[in-house]
């Protein structure tokens, strides 16, 4: 009898330490949450929400300090949507070719490449952006500044291509291959499976890694601190130097700036806004895309 | 009314538009590989020059010369070992609740799962701004070597946990069922016959994850690590840098020189994640299989 009491006891504390662990994951949101919006409520009381959006000059730092953060927002974006013009079509293409086309045996050797490729520090990229396709992009176009958008756009976009290959890859994977035999004995070539039944049939899993390739661009930061400059710029132009949400977190962490002054704060509320974008993105790849797939 | 095509030509036709296309979709592919092929070629190119004892085993300089990145390499394996210890018993921790001990039909194991979702998408700067706030700050450690590693450790805390799943999902459940029926306790179960088969994959998942930490520089300026020390860590609460923060520095100034010594910088951190990544892969493959 106590033997047993001895045992349950064990299990039961056990269970809850197990618990407690768990629980740290829990409270990483909770504290990411609470620490962003904190700091971002006492921002919202000095400087408004109306001044906050519409405004199209960002400068905390200048006297008179301007609160604009379009020119951040419009950063970031045109650098996310400039670097899915790399990502998504040379990721879907590598991974239509890994998942119709390619041998066992190519896949084998392929596979691996494309994870080193993901594995390298954003910070390589940077670096890469800096001394090797900002030169190019200066011999061909001269008036390109040093920091440009276009050159972090091109290193985002191959630093993304890796996992929208692999995920749109065993999203296609995941097609039962009854209904790819079923389609090549209609007599279908290869290039109509893929584009007539696998794709189709994969595209919500090829649209979730879309988004989460995007979010990813999103949130990427050392390629763009490095690269892309730190000059907020509201402009379409991917030739200017602009600057990121994330470019300006790091720059402001670089500065000496006073912890509790309103331009401490704007670390967190774009920190804010950052996560609050992401979160979204991630969100409609997962749970909208992921839900509305097709069965089999 | 359009003209009829013949069968045959319509097949060359298609056929021909399968080839075309297979060649476009595997270009797609030999492009991504010469990118890799010509970023390293270019690191090496710039950096090896540089490249030699005495850059390992320097102290930073304002000289680009004299500079080496001692420093930086150890303050890189301090926080990355502390990172381990704090990451790794957590995430397994919490694999084997959400696997083995949670009822997956409660609101909490629901909760738990969405959570570590999302927490694996938010942008790591993020979590720079977390460990500033919580760890730096509140809890008054300070920008140290701790602080760091409690931070990349909640970075890459959902990643342990999501490999730990994964690996003690692939234990056989007549193997753990078999335990049970012996009288074993869960617990025991646990650590005498999940654990040990589980190991390896949860070794590989981890160090992979670890791997992505070396490389991690935003959230490191987030929560104080320098660009620039010249004296080594010898205790958790020191000051620090690393090697992704020393290679940053070093690439954000302009004389070509530095940059020269960036690159260098650069092959030494690929060399080390190439290690790393060697031997998770080294483990997959000893291990894999073992168990039909």
């Amino acid at each position: 009898m106590t033997k047993k009491k001895k045992r349950w006891l064990e299990e039961k504390s056990i269970e809850w330490v197990l618990i407690m662990v768990s629980v740290i994951s829990i409270l990483t949101t909770v504290g990411i949450v609470m620490t962003l919006f904190y700091e971002s409520y006492e921002f919202f009381t000095v400087v408004s929400i109306k001044e906050f959006f519409t405004t199209l000059r960002w400068a905390p730092v200048f006297d008179p300090p301007s609160f604009g953060v379009l020119p951040l927002l419009s950063g970031t974006f045109l650098i996310a949507f400039l670097s899915s013009f790399i990502s998504l079509p040379l990721g879907l293409g590598s991974a239509i070719y890994l998942s119709e086309f390619a041998s066992k045996k190519a896949r084998k050797i392929i596979k691996p490449i494309l994870e080193l490729l993901a594995g390298i520090p954003s910070i390589v990229y940077g670096f890469f952006a800096l001394t090797f396709i900002t030169p190019i992009i200066r011999s061909v176009l001269p008036d390109t500044s040093i920091y440009n958008a276009l050159s972090a756009s091109i290193a985002v976009g191959i630093m993304t291509l890796p996992m929208v290959a692999s995920l749109s890859e065993d999203a296609m994977m995941a097609v039962p291959d009854s209904i790819r035999q079923g389609a090549y004995a209609l007599g279908s070539t290869k290039l109509e499976v893929a584009i007539h039944v696998i794709v189709p049939a994969a595209f919500s899993g090829i649209g979730a890694s879309f988004m989460l390739a995007i979010s990813r661009a999103v949130g990427e930061t050392m390629i763009v601190a490095i690269a892309a400059g730190q000059t907020p710029t509201f402009t379409l132009n991917p030739l200017e130097s602009v600057q990121t949400m994330t470019g300006f977190m790091v720059n402001m962490a670089l500065g000496d700036i006073q912890q509790g002054s309103i331009e401490f704060k704007t670390v967190f509320v774009v920190g804010a806004l950052l996560f609050l974008v992401t979160l979204v993105m991630n969100f409609i790849a997962k749970f909208v895309i992921q839900k509305n797939r097709e069965v089999y | 009314m359009k003209k009829k095509i013949s069968y045959h030509t319509r097949l060359k036709r298609r056929l021909l538009l399968n080839q075309i296309f297979k060649f476009i979709f595997m270009s797609t592919i030999i492009v991504s590989i010469m990118v890799l092929a010509i970023l390293v070629i270019d690191v090496l190119q710039k950096g090896l020059g540089s490249l030699d004892l005495d850059f390992i085993l320097n102290m930073p300089s304002s000289r680009p010369e004299r500079a080496g990145i001692l420093p930086a390499l150890l303050g890189t394996l301090w926080v990355i070992g502390l990172t381990a210890l704090i990451s790794i018993p957590v995430g397994i921790g919490t694999a084997i609740y959400l696997q083995v001990y949670a009822d997956k039909k409660s609101w909490f194991f629901k909760a738990l799962n969405i959570n570590i979702a999302n927490l694996a998408g938010v942008p790591s700067i993020v979590y720079g701004i977390l460990g500033l706030t919580v760890f730096v700050q509140l809890l008054k450690i300070g920008p140290t070597v701790l602080a760091g590693a409690l931070t990349l450790s909640l970075l890459i805390l959902p990643v342990i946990i999501v490999s730990s799943i994964e690996a003690i999902k692939a234990v056989p459940s007549s193997i753990t069922e078999g335990s049970l029926a012996l009288g074993v306790s869960r617990w025991r179960t646990i650590t005498g016959v999940v654990l040990p088969m589980a190991t390896p994959g949860i070794m590989t998942g981890s160090i992979l994850a670890l791997s992505r930490a070396m490389g991690e520089a935003a959230p490191m300026i987030m929560v104080g690590a320098v660009g620039f020390v010249t004296f080594l860590p010898d205790s958790i609460m020191d000051r620090y840098t690393l090697l992704p923060m020393l290679i940053y520095n070093w690439t954000s100034r302009p004389q070509d020189a530095f940059a020269q010594i960036a690159a260098a910088g650069i092959i030494v951190m690929l060399i080390l994640l190439l290690l790393t990544n060697l031997t998770a892969i080294i483990i997959r493959n000893k291990t894999q299989n073992r168990v039909d």
